[in-house]
Order: structure tokens, then C-alpha cells, then sequence
């Protein structure tokens, strides 16, 4: 069989810089859907953290740190993000391997937000939405994931067949930001 | 119009898919007779005041939401989840 060579989601597509604001793709490792089994997520919050180091999310956050991330990503839903998932957590979830469905970019630069603003219906002012809180929400007319991972920058998380979309709509948003100067 | 998810909060209401009344939560028994089953599948309510309905947390958490709201004043005056709700 010929040598297959692995692409990622945003190939060809990113960097991209605009006026003071970049995006990138973020090479997070292994993507893992973790969903709690009825009445085990305290279980598997204790497991997450002995294997794994942070706990379960609560709803609306992040926990853990850049190259090992658990991030709330809905009703009954975390995503473990870099690790390769210890088969402890098999006993009280869930867990499948979703590293290559997902679209994963970083969004950074003084004026994020206000690129942000322009395709998301939710505040993410820092005031309001701080480093470690996420949401799932739309971005333009894509279901999204984001997270607040630095000062002035994002973790967006789309799926993986939306990837040249997304870039698409940052890209125009980046350029309006830009363009009012 | 804005809706407040019980995981996300306060959403607009583009992120949400409407279902419909809110008796998928009474599903009859499966010998519970014709009349309750045509009753089920086929009639509704159109009240001109408090309504129950299922809303899709489409565009956000995934979650089933029953909203209780008025039809009349447009207000939103309960959320709760589906798992969680009693009929
Ligand atoms: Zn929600």
C-alpha cells in the first residue's frame, strides 16, 4: 500500500493574520469524547483527576491546562483534549475517540474579541467570560465550541467538515475589525 | 426573544430548535387504548395563555428543554431540563 500522508482539518487554509489579530491551527494531540455514565460523574471526575490531573467541568468551564484540557462541551458531555484517555475512565463513561473529526484553531491577538463579537450571540467580554470558561454556542451559522485559554486568546472547536467555513467567517470578521480601524 | 438554558443561560432564540408541545414527556402505555393514542399523536392544545413546550438546545449544550411561556404576553416564565422535568 502507498505511504499515506495524514492531513489536518485546516491545511492549506491557515495561519492568517489580519490588522493585529491571527488565527492558527492548534495540533491538541487526541480529542476524546468522555460522557458520564448515570450517577458516575463524581467516579469519573476522581479518575480524571488521578489520571489525568484536573477534574470533570462543571457546565460553562474548562478545567486542566494547555496539552491536557478537559472542556465542558454540553448536556452530559466533556471533551478530554491531548492525553491518549487511560482505560480508567472506560469504567465510569463513555469515551470515544474523536481526534480527527474536529477543526481545532486559536484565535489571539488585542482585538479577539471584538472579532468574536461579530459572529457569536454571546457576551465574551473578559469581563464576563474569563480564561477557563467556555460555551457552546454558534459561530455565524456553525455550532461551536469556545474557549477562553489566554488573555486575548480563544480555542475554537468546530467540526472538522466545517473547517474551510470557519476559517471563511474569521477571516471576513477579522477583516471588518480591521477595517474600522 | 431569548430563552435561559439551565447549562448556558440567557441564549438568543437562534439557537434553539422548536419540537413542539411537551407531551413527548406523557407518552401513553403501549396498551394504554386507541382514544389515548389518537389523543397522543394527532391532538393538541391551542391555548391563549400558559403553554408547555420542547425546545432543542441546538446551536449550544444539546440539551431537551421544556419552556413554559405565555402565548399571549410572550413571556418565558419557566425552563427546565426534559431529563429532568415531571410531566
Ligand atoms: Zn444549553
Amino acid at each position: 500500500m502507498d505511504k499515506l500522508i495524514a492531513k489536518t482539518a485546516c491545511a492549506g487554509l491557515l495561519p492568517l493574520t489580519v490588522g493585529s489579530v491571527s488565527v492558527s491551527e492548534e495540533d491538541v494531540g487526541a480529542i476524546t469524547s468522555v460522557s458520564p455514565l448515570k450517577g458516575q460523574k463524581k467516579a469519573l471526575s476522581d479518575a480524571l483527576k488521578a489520571a489525568h490531573g484536573m477534574a470533570y467541568p462543571a457546565a460553562n468551564r474548562a478545567t486542566g491546562k494547555s496539552g491536557a484540557r478537559a472542556v465542558w462541551l454540553g448536556h452530559s458531555h466533556a471533551m478530554l483534549i491531548g492525553p491518549e484517555p487511560d482505560a480508567s475512565l472506560e469504567k465510569h463513561a463513555a469515551v470515544v475517540d474523536q481526534s480527527d473529526a474536529w477543526a481545532v484553531v486559536r484565535l489571539e491577538g488585542d482585538r479577539a474579541e471584538q472579532v468574536l463579537a461579530r459572529l457569536v450571540p454571546v457576551d465574551l467580554r473578559s469581563g464576563h467570560f474569563k480564561r477557563g470558561h467556555t460555551v457552546r454556542s454558534l459561530l455565524f451559522h456553525m455550532t461551536a465550541s469556545i474557549t477562553r485559554v489566554g488573555e486575548n486568546a480563544f480555542q475554537i472547536m468546530v467540526f472538522r467538515s466545517m473547517a474551510e467555513t470557519l476559517v471563511h467567517d474569521l477571516k471576513r470578521a477579522m477583516e471588518g475589525v480591521a477595517t474600522r480601524g | 426573544m431569548r430563552i435561559t438554558c439551565p447549562h448556558c443561560g440567557e441564549r438568543d432564540r437562534r439557537e434553539f430548535y422548536y419540537r413542539g408541545a411537551a407531551v413527548d414527556l406523557e407518552r401513553p402505555a403501549p396498551d394504554a387504548g386507541e382514544e389515548a393514542w389518537d389523543n397522543f399523536v394527532y391532538l393538541r392544545d391551542n391555548p391563549a395563555g400558559v403553554t408547555r413546550d420542547l425546545w432543542y438546545h441546538e446551536g449550544g449544550c444539546g440539551a431537551w428543554i421544556v419552556v413554559t411561556r405565555d402565548t399571549v404576553t410572550h413571556e418565558v416564565l419557566k425552563t427546565e431540563l426534559a431529563s429532568e422535568a415531571k410531566s
